[in-house]
């Protein structure tokens, strides 16, 4: 097993087979794991319009994005038609239909994990200390507007070239009554 | 209220029907939940995994850790685990047990996590 293998290494580069009772120090295991982010389904290409399942925002059609490194999936609304901003969102909350739009490929250096990962709230300290500023920081910052603004210039058109799809985005995913989801082909 | 304004619906739903059983005992750690308009083994191949919410109404209202607001509501989650039999039953356990007047109750099937 690798375990053994990897032990066995380590014993090789110090010289000796076996432990060395001199040195009783214990080294490491290599470690080995790459991480990688989660496969991405294969429904599931840029352009695509989602279904979220859960969240603020369930029931809504959204447009899938990229997938980023952390695994997760971004999407946007976008903003000025459904409400739904620049979102990370996991795959396993999410039905991918077969509609996909054709969307030109935005390489944008500010759409990474980091730019959505939550503020860190300040610690019982830090807040003693600097009771003023807690009031200050504005909900949502100017970075993010801007950076929605930017990215919706590109997808908004691309929406509005295919027929109804700007309406079919502001509707939202519901079951009526004798629709079973199992029955359904999204 | 307008059409798009109105609660969506995100659910299947599903009826508990008992517990895993045989005929003088049964394991109540696992429920058999049928599941609505699902009546073959094929058919439920679209629900394994999916969460199930067992959702109940109590005396006391209690804050909802994630809404922030007071609620009469409880749930207790779960998930589908199996098929159970040929005719579209599933087989359900839940983080606790589900009490025993959830027997003919309804239960809501998410639709996550979704393999779609």
């Amino acid at each position: 097993c690798k375990q053994q293998h990897d032990q066995a290494v380590v014993s090789t580069q110090s010289g000796h087979y076996g432990r060395d009772p001199t040195e009783d120090v214990k080294r490491p295991l290599t470690n080995r794991r790459k991480v990688k982010p989660t496969k991405l389904r294969s429904s599931i290409k840029p352009g695509t319009v989602l279904i979220l399942l859960a969240g603020a925002h369930r029931g809504k059609r959204v447009i899938f994005l990229k997938q980023l490194p952390s695994g997760l999936l971004l999407v946007t609304g976008p903003y000025k038609i459904n409400g739904v901003p620049l979102r990370r969102v996991d795959q396993a909350y999410v039905i991918a239909t077969s509609t996909v739009v054709e969307i030109p490929a935005i390489a944008n250096d500010k759409l990474t994990d980091a730019m959505f990962k939550r503020k860190a709230k300040p610690t019982k300290n830090e807040r003693e200390m600097f009771i003023e500023n807690t009031s200050e920081e504005p909900k949502i910052s100017a970075e993010r507007i801007a950076l929605q603004k930017e990215v919706d210039a590109v997808v908004v058109p691309a929406v509005k070239k295919v027929e109804m799809l700007p309406s079919y985005l502001r509707s939202k995913f519901t079951l009526t009554k004798g629709q079973f989801p199992h029955q359904l082909k999204f | 209220k307008q059409w798009y304004q109105r609660r969506v619906a995100i659910t299947a739903g599903g009826i508990v029907t008992g517990f895993r059983r045989g005929q003088r005992n049964q394991t109540v750690n696992n429920s058999l939940v049928k599941i609505e308009g699902v009546t073959t083994k094929a058919d439920t191949e679209f629900y394994h995994g999916k969460r199930i919410a067992y959702i109940y109404r109590a005396q006391k209202s209690r804050k909802n850790r994630i809404t922030k607001r007071e609620t009469k509501l409880r749930v207790i989650w779960g998930k589908v685990r199996r098929s159970h039999g040929s005719s579209g039953v599933v087989r359900a356990a839940f983080k606790k047990n589900l009490p025993p007047k959830a027997i003919g109750a309804t239960v809501r099937v998410m639709l996550y996590p979704s393999r779609v």
